[in-house]
């Protein structure tokens, strides 16, 4: 299985076979890894998510007083702790990573065009690039109580200014 | 023919010259031919001329058949008696050549394997043409992109050693090891029952693959990671989403998810 023939021989190619306008040229020279990666990437990131998402439930909807205790001060008070600040971030990640690369997968199952499949891919990055980013600012630069803002905006926990 | 033909609707002009096509088989309480059960079987066909339409309609044949009759029968009891111009594949009629594969009931099969006392026949028997594949004529499909893929993971023993002067010897683990695929008929089942074949038919396939099996797992073959490095390709097996169609249609059940899947892990086993 694993002697390296390459040298001398290549795999049979067909030059491009055209049926009914479809051109069946499956195999072309470009051969990397990304799909076996992005394969890989949806397991090993689902086994982790799985982590996340039920602590991320189970802290802030069982503990304590439950659900009830969720308001602006509950997030201001988490994403004060770093440990909490990395979950949340890491959780951004995966999910937003696997929940991209899932609907790339419908894209390109129920695409059957290339245009088509070329802006949609394009709309689904750009978005998945926007939330990433923004969501990324807001855990790490979260400031409940940033320092010259009008009393009356500020929650009741702030020290008075 | 005589006994046969008893049982049968009103004798047509062809029926004196349908060869003779039925083995006797003795029921089980022990009556002959004449024992078996005959019914009355609505199937409906899809039709696809292009030279008269190029839109595909349903043709609806109600004929007589027996309780040993396969859909490969319904077929040739239409074309032979009813409507010549019916065209479809078949060759060995035995679930051997792989030629008579089809979307029957909306599931796809050997007509010649699919008796017709396993199916409802309370409702019309449906007949298409095996889906993804560019349709030539009625049952007919221009297997050529199969093939292409087939072609592709070089389905040929390669071995660079010396050529030597008896078999080449193999352990009966190491046989044991692809048994499994090296059942395959080619007959396409699989691959169009893949949806995602269906989209654009750029997917290897399936049957590429189960054929790419058989001879990555074969230990007298020296080209098993040259197909591995085909098969990790944007069309290879990573589109595979598992959804057991085509294991389900094989008509030689083959644990063909099972073998994409053992592929995968080769090639990830070769990566790291």
């Amino acid at each position: 299985m694993a002697t390296p023939l390459k040298t001398r021989i290549s795999a049979p190619r067909s030059n491009d076979n055209v049926v009914n306008g479809i051109k069946y040229n499956r195999s072309n020279s470009k051969r990397n890894n990304f799909e076996m990666l992005a394969w890989l990437f949806m397991r090993v990131s689902g086994v982790i998510l799985v982590v996340l998402i039920f602590g991320h439930l189970f802290v802030n909807l069982m503990m304590g007083e439950g659900v009830h205790r969720i308001d602006f001060g509950f997030v201001g008070g988490k994403w004060a702790n770093p440990f909490w600040q990395v979950w949340d971030a890491v959780l951004l990640w995966l999910a937003m990573l696997h929940g991209t690369n899932g609907i790339r997968t419908i894209i390109m199952d129920y695409a059957e065009k290339d245009s088509t499949r070329f802006w949609l891919k394009l709309i689904l990055f750009l978005a998945a690039a926007f939330v990433l980013l923004v969501g990324t600012l807001v855990i790490f630069t979260f400031s409940p109580c940033p320092t010259g803002s009008p009393a009356e905006l500020l929650p009741s926990f702030c020290p008075a200014p | 023919m005589a006994s046969t033909a008893a049982n049968t609707a009103p004798k047509s002009d062809f029926e004196a010259r349908e060869p003779e096509s039925k083995v006797s088989i003795a029921s089980e309480n022990g009556e002959g031919e004449n024992g078996i059960k005959s019914y009355d079987v609505t199937v409906q066909i899809r039709r696809y001329n292009p030279e008269i339409s190029e839109e595909a309609h349903w043709d609806e044949f109600k004929v007589q058949m027996f309780g040993t009759d396969r859909v490969l029968d319904v077929l040739h009891k239409v074309k032979w008696e009813i409507d010549g111009s019916l065209s479809f594949r078949r060759s060995c009629a035995h679930g051997i050549c792989g030629s008579d594969a089809m979307r029957i009931n909306g599931r796809n099969r050997l007509a010649c394997k699919t008796l017709l006392k396993d199916l409802d026949l309370s409702k019309p028997i449906t007949v298409e043409p095996i889906k993804g594949l560019p349709c030539e004529k009625d049952l007919i499909v221009d297997m050529e992109p199969f093939f292409q893929a087939y072609r592709e993971v070089m389905p040929f023993l390669v071995n660079d050693s010396h050529e030597p002067e008896r078999e080449r010897y193999q352990s009966q683990a190491d046989r044991a090891r692809f048994d499994d695929t090296t059942k395959c008929i080619l007959c396409a089942a699989c691959t169009s029952s893949c949806p995602v074949f269906w989209t654009d038919g750029q997917y290897f396939g399936p049957a590429a693959i189960v054929n790419a099996h058989r001879f990555i797992f074969d230990s007298r073959d020296d080209a098993g990671d040259m197909r591995l490095e085909i098969l990790n390709d944007k069309e290879g097996v990573w589109r595979c989403r598992t959804t057991f169609n085509c294991t389900e249609a094989c008509p030689r059940g083959i644990e063909i998810t099972k073998a994409i899947a053992e592929v995968k892990q080769a090639i990830l086993a070769r990566s790291f």
